[in-house]
């Protein structure tokens, strides 16, 4: 971890051993329905596109594990992990995904728009850079009801160079509203690097030029992005204002199914899920919190399971209603 | 009790009895206060041009003086709705929406749908709209047929103060995204405008004036032109009825399509431009059910397919006049 501005809470957030399952659990569960997914595109058997989150696990439940549901975040595209990570159901997820009745938004949402509002998941957004500003407001109806939750806005390395999020960026810190502004620098926007989207080296420097706090952290490691997580969210919880954090991170499948990805490096995506494999690490580090191997590999086998039984379920589940078309659209009328 | 108001001032009364009931609710725009933390005069504006003086001397800080970002600070409201914080955001001349159209197009209007109505955004952004004070083509513009078009959002715009209040209560205690439309060049109106809230239905016409020869059907700005045209015609023998919309979306097609039942003959005046607006629209739904019964081609009444220029004298030719819309009801007749 780098600099944080303004830090004076030295407050250590080693967490439970049941925290430390239960994240190990959401990881595990995004890891296994992004490859299912994966495999599954292939078939030609799901709609749409899907912009897969594999590899950043770490990120999304280092941080989401400190949040309730009344706690809201903002993600992006890339946001099956996300939804996970906040606890959303995920056979209704997979329906979902595969535009079926039952699914978590009828069928209606998809993959890039996937939410649950009850579970403080605002939504995956199909338009870059446009969660902050909702994010935002999540943070003032916080702020202004003192209730002390708070709000998390995801972005990617080349989507936080939006007008909207730099806007955001500003307002957050006129307002001090109870923000924190992810940036989850995966390296590449769709397939061009992070040197050609972004006049910083460090999103850190942007959040400099808002008077915002900012801090970088290994966002494969679980352990240093809870830590982080814990501090910051604490704080803004006790009325403090808005924080980016960098989280440095490593997307294994392309920017979307079916993209191949030739402009990485050859070996880079093998490398990467060979030494930064935020899963292995994860898995490497539990002992020394006394958690045994054998507990680890019962959750995958859980997961997997799970996982097959939202695959079957998606797979059977029938087509909405044609009817269905027409509903939803207003509250009323 | 019922007194004459400005439509100015209605607004300003409907916010004031709106944020005295709901505790929760929040107004937030561009100078909503005016000089907050300035040093000098405080809630000196109340916007640009003067619409909420006062309520930030009521409600303190539940009236934010908005940083001048419309994208950051009207996806803010819409994030604070959806969270359970009413907000009536100003985006201060509808011009600007291109500046924040992401927040409403893609967020606002989509987020019950793409949820499987789950969602609910009571947002209100108020924003003026239409020519008339030497704005010139950024500050002029009735872009109301762009947000009619888009699932998701309301789309709302008074004539008269008793509109105004009534509509806008409706629209604050409504539960999805309206778009409220005041026509800046009516602020100064008055007319009788009762003490006590109250609410017009969205959706529900005002037939203005009754006639039994031609129907006029607008809204807006344009309606006391047609009701002037209308008082010229009836000294001709020409007995018009006018249609106030009040609401673009949802549109109140059935009192329309009453109208042309009774009279054969169909004018559409918008202060738009002439593409696909809210004219051609009521002429398209109205042919396409009443084709048989129309007497005469339906006419339109609209600005020209230019920019609001700045010159008065071209102004005033742009926008349109009761001689225009008079030579429609004639067009029709003929």
């Amino acid at each position: 971890m780098t600099s944080l501005d303004n830090r004076s809470s030295t407050t250590r957030h080693t967490p439970s051993t049941e925290i430390l399952l239960n994240a190990y659990r959401r990881m595990r569960t995004i890891r296994s329905f992004e490859d299912r997914l994966h495999v599954d595109y292939k078939t030609g058997i799901i709609p749409g596109f899907a912009h897969l989150y594999a590899g950043q696990e770490a990120t999304a439940v280092g941080i989401c594990s400190h949040l309730s549901d009344a706690d809201q975040i903002a993600s992006t595209h890339r946001g099956h992990g996300h939804c996970i990570a906040k606890g959303v159901d995920v056979v209704a997820m997979m329906k979902e995904i595969y535009g079926k009745q039952g699914g978590i938004c009828d069928g209606k949402g998809g993959s890039m728009h996937i939410a649950e509002l009850s579970k403080g998941m605002m939504g995956a957004n199909g338009i870059l850079g446009a969660g902050a500003p909702l994010a935002c407001g999540a943070a003032l109806a916080d702020k202004v009801n003192g209730n002390g939750h708070v709000a998390v806005v995801f972005g990617g390395d080349g989507g936080v160079n939006e007008g909207a999020v730099l806007e955001s960026m500003n307002l957050a810190t006129v307002w001090q509203l109870p923000l924190l502004f992810v940036v989850e620098n995966n390296d590449y926007a769709q397939s061009t690097p992070q040197q050609r989207t972004t006049s910083v080296k460090s999103y850190e420097d942007r959040a400099k030029g808002f008077g915002m706090p900012s801090v970088t952290v290994n966002g494969l490691d679980f352990f240093e992005v809870y830590q982080t997580a814990g501090e910051l969210i604490s704080k803004m919880r006790q009325g403090g204002g808005p924080v980016l954090m960098e989280c440095k991170t490593v997307r294994f499948y392309g920017h979307f199914e079916g993209d191949e990805q030739p402009y990485r490096p050859t070996g880079e995506v093998d490398s990467a899920r060979q030494n930064k494999d935020c899963l292995k690490l994860f898995s490497a580090r539990a002992p020394e919190f006394g958690i045994h191997p054998e507990q680890l590999e019962a959750i995958d086998n859980e997961v997997n399971a799970l996982i097959d039984h939202a695959v079957a379920e998606a797979q059977k589940a029938p087509h909405p209603e044609l009817n269905e078309l027409f509903n939803g659209v207003y509250v009323t009328y | 009790m019922t007194r004459k108001l400005t439509l100015k001032m209605a607004i300003n009364e409907a916010i004031d009895q709106e944020m005295a009931r709901d505790p929760k609710l929040m107004l937030f725009g561009q100078d909503t206060a005016g000089g907050v933390d300035a040093g000098g005069e405080v809630d000196c504006w109340g916007g640009v041009l003067g619409v909420t003086k006062g309520l930030y001397t009521k409600y303190g800080d539940r009236v934010i003086d908005a940083p001048p970002t419309e994208m950051a600070y009207v996806g803010a409201a819409i994030g604070a709705a959806v969270s359970g914080v009413p907000v009536i955001a100003e985006v201060p001349f509808i011009d600007f929406m291109g500046v924040c159209f992401d927040q409403l197009l893609n967020q606002a209007a989509k987020m019950r749908y793409m949820f499987g109505g789950k969602a609910e955004t009571p947002v209100v952004i108020r924003t003026m709209v239409g020519a008339g004070i030497n704005g010139a083509a950024q500050h002029s513009q009735m872009l109301t047929s762009i947000f009619t078009h888009i699932p998701g959002l309301k789309v709302v715009c008074p004539s008269t103060p008793y509109d105004a209040k009534g509509l806008l209560i409706e629209a604050i205690r409504d539960k999805d995204p309206v778009i409220f439309c005041e026509p800046k060049n009516l602020y100064e109106t008055t007319g009788d405008v009762p003490k006590d809230a109250y609410t017009i239905p969205m959706g529900k016409a005002n037939v203005i004036r009754t006639g039994r020869d031609v129907s006029i059907i607008t809204y807006g700005p344009m309606v006391q032109r047609s009701l002037s045209a209308a008082e010229q015609l009836a000294e001709k023998g020409i007995n018009v009825e006018v249609v106030d919309l009040r609401s673009l979306s949802p549109l109140d097609l059935d009192t329309v399509l009453s109208s042309v039942q009774k009279t054969g003959r169909l004018v559409a005046v918008d202060e738009a431009y002439p593409r696909c607006n809210i004219a051609t629209d009521i002429v398209a739904q109205v042919t396409e059910r009443q084709f048989g019964l129309l007497k005469a081609a339906p006419q339109m009444v609209s600005a020209p397919h230019t920019p609001v220029p700045f010159s008065p004298v071209l102004e005033e030719f742009y926008i349109p006049s009761v001689e225009r819309i008079i030579q429609a009801v004639e067009a029709t007749t003929k």
